[in-house]
């Protein structure tokens, strides 16, 4: 390919093939293993939330779970339904997972090092146009799903695909909003030299924290997991999306969630976490901390940290309902997101004209964070003001008297009827002479 | 990848090799696309069959040096606009293809003509447009990784006006579909809090009951059977129209 070497980020234009197969094969083994683990620290940690023991019978602690569990999952019995669209149906499978790996060839894990005798960046390539890449790779992954929805030939996938066709094109927006402020931010696209301007600090120590916060929440929505996990909500849709689908395409689609969710949980550590540079103080104790292979310790420790959350929230909310979902994306994320877009542009212009920090803090960013808190702060007010005028109407109505039909404090319970048939004219009788004729008969039985 | 790569310096008329190459390979499958898309008869199949060929436009415009135009070509075109065209084709239903009874009469023949005469136009003012146009490579804009910023610089200064047009055009036709959408409505919005107690007080709060239960078919138009074996007319929708039970089981 004509990617002459001025398209390149510098350190990517010279590496020799077997240098790249090399990378290749340790972001493939990588991004395996990570799944392997994540499903098994994922059933520890929701286990331990749940004050059970999770999985501890295969392999020490019950490590090689997931290992188990993906080996007899690629030797079952393959079910295809008879409805299916055959290409498509096999398809889908591919186009979830080929894009979830190829997401991953962005993603810098270190900083130059020396791989037999050649100097090159822990990273399989960059361009200057890096986290798109990215982007471009999970708006693939959609018809992963969406396809697999239809292609089943059954009602339930249908709704998971649909729901997640919405969902997953609606969070892109947010994501890739709080993603354009890291750009205006850094002054670049590509993910080796947005970490290289994260060298003294991390971005999310910046005005982007707004931004930060909300990638976090747009990344849930974007890997379909608790509480936005309706594509595959499982009390409703029974699996969602992969009803359907048995044995290894099945395992295709497990595998391209808890990759998907390993990409999104790297490119946060990447844009806001300081990619792999080593957290606050170790800097001064450890001088090394931030050369060699090291920093790749501090990329999977923050990557691992970032799961811990997914599972966190998994183990603690529950799923949303589907309009929530869709107003908080657009109503909510998106319109802040714009906002909070202007507002680093601005600081931005002004910070390049020469104003210190302190002048652009008091002429820019103090107002407008007073204004938003003005504002969440009268909407709060109002929002209590309508629930108690709420509560009031409704103590209202209930000293009216109980709405639902009950029975009254001073009931006497009758004895069972003796005569079918006393019972049966009665039943014809209104409600009130009914009551008086069981309290006579229990008189007359006496 | 890397062996195309490394075969850039070579040349082949005026461009690169690998970008001769990829050419040659990209476009046969652009085209097939492209032809799937009129051609097949599944609605689903040929909106796929489309993504296809934005998928490999993309590419193109990589390998000529645009690797932001071509991931964004990917991420909008394909990512985006294709999966709510899917989206729609979805709801249609799986087993509906297009119509081939003709409406209008020699619907065909005309077609058939002006296709051909378009097909001519377009490739004699594309052919003319490209004469004796020299291929330039873009290294000098797009170094140092500067591909995003000529391209904001151009589109910011020199087409800023075509950019607002644009842009005036797609805020249209945004406000049209919401307009198109919008439903007025009636009173304010009932909470879940005030359906719940509505439907307590409207002396039913269980749901309606199940059309078919404990009767001997399960269509929609069977009614349910009360515990006295009388019909429940509640459990058949209004619309749907009635079915009675076979005499010996009421």
């Amino acid at each position: 390919m004509s990617l002459a070497a001025s398209d390149v980020v510098p350190g990517f234009g010279d590496q020799p093939f077997w240098l790249i197969v090399i990378k290749v094969l340790g972001v493939f083994v990588f991004l395996v293993v990570m799944t392997l683990f994540s499903i098994v620290f994922e059933r520890k940690v929701v286990g331990r939330m749940q004050n059970r023991i999770g999985p501890n019978r295969v392999g020490p602690w019950g490590t090689l779970q997931s290992l188990a569990d993906g080996m007899k999952l690629a030797f079952k019995e393959e079910i295809i339904p008879l409805l299916a669209d055959k290409p498509v149906y096999f398809l889908a499978p591919l186009l979830s997972a080929v894009p979830a790996f190829l997401a991953f060839s962005v993603m810098p894990f270190g900083p130059e090092v020396s791989m037999f005798g050649h100097h090159t960046p822990l990273q399989l390539t960059d361009l200057p146009v890096g986290v798109l890449v990215v982007f471009a790779c999970s708006s693939l992954g959609v018809y992963g799903i969406v396809l697999s929805g239809w292609a089943s030939g059954s009602t339930y996938p249908l709704l998971g695909g649909l729901r997640s066709a919405a969902q997953m094109i609606s969070y892109e927006v947010a994501m890739g909003l709080s993603i354009a402020g890291v750009f205006i931010w850094s002054g670049t696209m590509s993910t080796s030299q947005i970490v290289a301007g994260q060298d003294h600090r991390w971005y999310v120590t910046s005005p982007l924290i707004v931004s930060f916060c909300i990638y976090c929440i747009a990344i849930v929505g974007e890997t379909n997991r608790a509480p936005f996990d309706l594509p595959e909500a499982e009390s409703e849709l029974v699996g969602g999306f992969h009803t359907e689908y048995s044995s290894f395409k099945f395992a295709m689609f497990f595998l391209a969630e808890y990759i998907n969710m390993v990409t999104v949980s790297a490119l946060a550590t990447t844009l806001f976490l300081g990619g792999w540079h080593a957290p606050w103080p170790i800097h001064y104790i450890w001088a090394g901390c931030n050369s060699g292979w090291y920093p790749m310790i501090w990329f999977v420790l923050k990557v691992v940290a970032i799961i811990f959350v997914f599972v966190w929230l998994r183990g603690t909310l529950p799923r949303m309902r589907y309009d929530q979902f869709m107003h908080l994306g657009w109503k909510v994320l998106i319109p802040i997101n714009l906002a909070w877009i202007m507002l680093i542009a601005t600081v931005h212009v002004l910070r390049s004209r020469g104003w210190a920090s302190w002048q652009v803090a008091v002429t820019v960013v103090i107002p407008t964070a007073a204004v938003l808190l003005i504002w969440a702060i009268a909407g709060e007010a109002k929002r209590h003001q309508n629930y108690v005028a709420a509560a009031e109407e409704e103590e209202a109505e209930a000293r009216l008297g109980p709405a639902f039909p009950t029975p009254p404090l001073n009931l006497v319970v009758p004895k069972a009827p003796a005569v079918a048939r006393a019972s049966r004219a009665r039943a014809s009788l209104p409600r009130a002479a009914r009551r008086a004729s069981v309290s006579q008969q229990g008189d007359d039985d006496e | 990848m890397s062996a195309v790569l490394a075969a850039g310096p070579l040349m082949h008329h005026d461009v690169p090799l690998g970008e001769a190459v990829s050419f040659w390979i990209l476009g046969p499958i652009a085209l097939a696309g492209a032809l799937g898309m009129v051609i097949l008869r599944n609605a689903v199949h040929s909106a796929l069959s489309l993504a296809a060929t934005m998928m490999c436009l993309g590419a193109m415009y990589m390998i000529e040096q645009g690797p932001f135009i071509g991931f964004v070509q990917i991420i909008v075109y394909t990512g985006a606009i294709m999966i709510l065209f899917l989206f729609v084709l979805m709801l249609v239903g799986r087993d509906s293809s297009d119509s081939i009874v003709e409406s209008i009469r020699g619907q065909r023949w005309a077609a058939t003509l002006f296709g051909l005469g378009f097909v001519v136009i377009l490739g004699a003012a594309v052919g003319r447009a490209f004469k004796g146009l020299k291929p330039t490579n873009l290294d000098q804009y797009n170094a140092n990784g500067l591909n995003v910023r000529s391209l904001a610089d151009t589109i910011f200064t020199q087409y800023l006006f075509a950019f607002e047009l644009t842009s005036a055009l797609l805020i249209i036709a945004a406000v049209a579909a919401m307009v198109l959408a919008h439903v007025e409505r009636e009173g304010p919005r009932r909470t879940q809090k005030q359906v719940a107690r509505e439907r307590i007080r409207s002396g039913r709060p269980q749901p309606l009951p199940g059309p078919g239960v404990l009767a001997s078919g399960n269509s929609i138009g069977t009614p349910a059977l009360l515990p006295d074996g009388t019909n429940s007319e509640e459990s058949v929708m209004a619309s749907t129209p009635g079915r009675e039970l076979p005499g010996e089981i009421r």
